[in-house]
């Protein structure tokens, strides 16, 4: 089917088995594969993208549900040559080992902090009329979708602290 | 071959560290290429042409046959290439009888219509996309008929037998020694079967050009993987290339292969165009290997002032049929505490399940969980605390063997460790600390696990921008291998650690035996210092040699080399200077590790005090680790930054062990009913609160020639049981069988 995605910025016209996933079509259609497939069931997180600046599995979506879509990937966060702020701080904080479900993290970071910024609550919001405030725990339950097998979750708490402040 | 006391007298740029490279908090090597998704993972490598896709069937029954097969429906499906069950999968090369995992030999996939575990791959079905391979797997049928199984671990101890070649260790006379103790604990443990869970599944992407194989995979051992790969192919050796760059995450489970690397490589064979396999997460969790269950028996006897007369750990475990895996739950106690009477072995059941294999620090993973409680509980009968308990026992030697330890500072960590946690603040009366409706208790634990070292070969070049290139067929499974390579190849012929490139993970290149058992730093480390100094060496005979070089004539053994620059005295030139005059093709050393004739005389161990908090929901049965400290002596550490994440990863999978972690078999079926990750629950970001690891300062100059050990397995080893002595402080209840999740200990909350 023909479904034309934006991906990290760039108008792409793909044609696409309606059974093709999102994750797939980045990885084995647009050879975008720093998106990673850990489980395909929205288990994971590993295959975290942003869709129109909101967090998704991409594994649990269809291409051809994204028509005229904006989709950014970890390739459109930042490069190596110019890396985002996260990223760097994913580096300096060794928030990974293996790497494998890092661009998903990293994705996922993004979103979770638009989240709070936007005042989103979570199971961990105390006050759902003020303006949330990204304590420890708000930031490891907001994250707890993406899972770090190597276990380096208080690196990556510390990464995101990094590019996020401390909270007041 | 080389002896400890060489390595003792013999000082070396690693040891002396004049550049600061060694220990230095420095960033993963690799670590811009995964943070921006641009490290390409087996099933991510571009082959020369576009390729076509498999999909692995998987069986449904526990031990039988394939009873019928028809594909007809498959093969006809759109898009489909081959489909194969044992019926028609190409000639391959014999299964031994026993396999092992060390020794290269044939994996034969889909070999025959025997069905040896549920999960066991019976199919292929490749096709010219994913989404068509997966539609027609689903048309694919197969018949089968079952025969009695066996699959309950606890229904089959009348069954276990000592496992091959091994028989039990006693000192003294334990039984009379235990009989006759005032002071006894004699419980059991139960350990579930635990899985890996690497992020990224297997996976294998496979093309030919002519004769010549090329593989990307995914696992841990070069070498091991590609010999025995070409034997199960049944070509020479030199056809087979498999290269594994980047490693998704492997902790033991991927020290072997799987089917997905020899069906991919069939397959792009008889297609002539290049072929990608992966598991599916479900077929992760059966089809690999898994950690298997234990159950030890701790029996323990001490005079009443605290010091053991008599200590035992017997420890059942299973594997499967095929295998002779033992999971050595007991071994760690034969160096951990003194007690003149002493009995240690293990029973092996073979069962009809999944094939049982290495997971993150076997036998001290499991085995902590065990002893390190039981300790608590003596310490607790004793009155004494558990850290005092345990400094009591300290041994001055080994106590089985009676040899000297190379170094052990076990008792510094636990002291350490005590002060920086707060431990005087814990009441060792249990149940005291409340919170609302939580109750707050303190846990701690020791930490050991064994230090090893192997055969490994390196090579060196240093090309004529002065930039040194280490090469070795070594795998990086996020434990640093570039990052720690890199800079010993900076510290060894002083350039700066820009100017050091890391090629690993490939069979062309000298070989290493790969990431396991915490053997990985040491042995890959100590054959790249020895190619660096032989490439210093060769270095140094051509500078003295050279008429055009400021330092020629030497003396050569004078050479410093340092920023990039070699110097006699106040002579000095840059190293590319030199290189490039002389060889400006590059030149390269080799070097290699053995284990010294003599290591055998020492007993040489990492060692750490785990200190936890955790939180009791007393209505929820909830647990919450609110703390943890580890304090570690593990020898030289090559960064810190990458070690403190192997540790506190380690922790964390301690954690896991102790709360969450477990596969329940299906006693019908012979599946493990929960085959995903919403079923096996690994921890996640909200599991885990405060977290730090510290490592003393050490050196082990009887490890190897660096004074360094491990890290990869310590962390884990004695983690979950000092987070199970937190839960015992916080509430007073002990659950002996793991994981310890609400239902359980809501139980023994209300049998108290």
């Amino acid at each position: 089917m023909k479904t034309t995605i934006t991906v990290n910025g760039e108008s792409r016209a793909l044609d696409v088995d309606p059974r093709t996933t999102l994750l797939d079509a980045l990885r084995e259609t647009l050879h975008l594969t720093g998106t990673k497939k850990g489980c395909d069931h929205g288990q994971c997180g590993a295959c975290t993208v942003l869709v129109n600046g909101t967090r998704i599995n991409s594994c649990l979506s269809l291409a051809v549900m994204h028509d005229g879509d904006a989709v950014t990937t970890i390739e459109g966060v930042g490069t190596v040559e110019k890396l985002a702020p996260i990223q760097q701080a994913f580096l300096t904080e060794d928030a990974f080992q293996c790497g494998y479900c890092t661009p998903g993290q990293i994705c996922s970071a993004l979103g979770m902090l638009q989240e709070v910024a936007d005042n989103w609550p979570s199971q961990e919001t105390e006050d759902l009329m003020g303006s949330i405030r990204l304590t420890d725990d708000e930031l490891r339950e907001r994250m707890s979708g993406n899972i770090c097998r190597c276990s380096a979750y208080p690196q990556i708490v510390a990464a995101i602290r990094a590019v996020s402040g401390r909270p007041a | 071959m080389s002896s400890v006391s060489d390595w003792e007298a013999t000082s070396n740029p690693v040891k002396e560290n004049r550049a600061g490279n060694i220990g230095k908090a420095v960033d993963r090597y690799e670590g811009p290429l995964k943070v921006t998704g641009t490290a390409p993972y087996a099933y991510e490598v571009e082959p020369p042409s576009p390729p076509a896709y498999g999909v692995l069937l998987s069986a449904s029954i526990a031990h039988g046959r394939i009873s019928n097969v028809d594909t007809a429906a498959a093969e006809a499906s759109p898009g489909v290439h081959l489909v194969w069950t044992y019926k028609n999968v190409p000639a391959q090369g014999p299964r031994p009888a026993r396999y092992d995992f060390f020794t290269p030999s044939p994996r034969p996939a889909l070999e025959s219509e025997r069905v040896h575990f549920f999960g066991q791959q019976v199919a292929i079905v490749v096709a010219d996309t994913l989404e068509n391979a997966q539609a027609a797997a689903a048309l694919v049928k197969l018949s089968f008929e079952t025969e009695p199984q066996s699959v309950i671990f606890h229904d089959h101890f009348d069954e276990a037998v000592q496992p091959p070649g091994e028989s039990d260790t006693e000192i003294g006379d334990f039984e009379a020694a235990f009989a006759a103790a005032p002071v006894k604990i004699d419980d059991n443990w139960r350990t579930p079967l635990q899985n890996h869970c690497q992020m990224e599944p297997c996976a294998t992407t496979a093309w030919w050009e002519g004769e010549q194989l090329t593989v990307h995979t995914s696992v841990q051992m070069v070498r091991f993987a590609q010999s025995s790969l070409a034997e199960t192919l049944m070509i020479p050796h030199k056809s087979v290339r498999l290269l594994t760059r980047y490693v998704g995450g492997g902790f033991g489970g991927k020290g072997s292969f799987y089917e997905d690397l020899v069906l991919a490589s069939l397959a792009a064979r008889e297609l002539g165009r290049p072929v990608k396999v992966a598991f599916s997460r479900q077929q992760m969790m059966h089809g690999t290997v898994h950690r298997p269950a234990t159950e030890v028996r701790v029996r323990l006897g001490a005079t009443a002032e605290g010091k053991l007369t008599a200590m035992s750990l017997m420890t059942t475990t299973h594997c499967d049929r095929r295998g002779n895996f033992t999971e050595h739950a007991s071994n760690f106690a034969r160096s951990l505490y003194a007690a003149p009477n002493r009995l240690t072995g293990h029973q092996l059941v073979r069962l009809d399940l999944p094939v049982a294999s290495a997971m993150r620090a076997p036998g001290e993973a499991s085995g902590t969980l065990s002893l390190e409680v039981a300790m608590d509980e003596l310490a607790e009968k004793l009155g004494m605390d558990p850290v005092e308990l345990r400094i009591l026992n300290e041994p001055p030697t080994d106590p089985e063997t009676g040899k000297p330890f190379s170094i052990r500072q076990l008792v510094r960590c636990m002291r350490e460790g005590a002060q920086l946690f707060g431990w005087d603040r814990r009441n060792p009366k249990p149940g005291q600390v409340r919170q609302g409706r939580w109750l707050i208790g303190f846990g701690m634990a020791a930490a050991i696990r064994g230090n090893f070292l192997l055969p490994a070969k390196c090579s060196f070049t240093v090309d004529a921008e002065g930039v040194i290139t280490v090469k070795q067929g070594m795998t990086d499974i996020g434990t640093g291998t570039y990052t720690v390579l890199a800079q010993i190849a900076a510290e060894t012929l002083g350039v700066p650690l820009g100017d050091v490139r890391v090629e690993i993970g490939d069979s062309e290149l000298p070989p290493a035996p790969g990431s396991g058992g915490q053997f990985g730093a040491a042995t890959a480390g100590s054959a790249a210092l020895d190619a660096g100094m032989n490439l210093r060496k060769a270095i140094a005979e051509i500078a003295v040699a050279d008429l055009a070089s400021p330092l020629f004539g030497g003396p050569s053994e004078d050479i410093t080399f340092q920023d990039g620059v070699i110097a006699i005295s106040n002579r000095s030139e840059r190293l590319s200077d030199l290189i490039r005059r002389n060889r400006p093709e590059g030149l390269t050393a080799e070097g290699e590790i053995r284990p010294a004739a003599d290591a055998g005389k020492w007993s040489s161990h990492t060692y750490g005090a785990h200190y936890v908090e955790v939180a009791v929901d007393t209505v929820t049965g909830e647990v919450r680790t609110r703390r943890m400290l580890g304090v570690f002596a593990a020898g030289r550490i090559l960064n810190w930054k990458t070690a403190r994440s192997q540790l506190t990863g380690g922790m964390i999978w301690g954690v896991g062990s102790a709360l969450t972690e477990g596969n329940s078999v299906d006693p019908h079926y012979g599946s493990l009913i929960n085959q995903d990750l919403a079923g096996y629950l690994v921890p996640v970001q909200a599991d885990i609160g405060e977290i730090e690891a510290i490592m003393l300062d050490e050196v082990d100059d009887k490890a190897n020639p660096m004074g360094i050990k491990g890290v990869g397995e310590l962390g884990i080893s004695g983690a979950g049981a000092a987070v199970a002595n937190a839960i015992y402080n916080a509430c007073g209840a002990r659950v002996r069988d793991y994981p310890i999740t609400p239902d359980k200990l809501l139980a023994a909350l209300e049998a108290l």
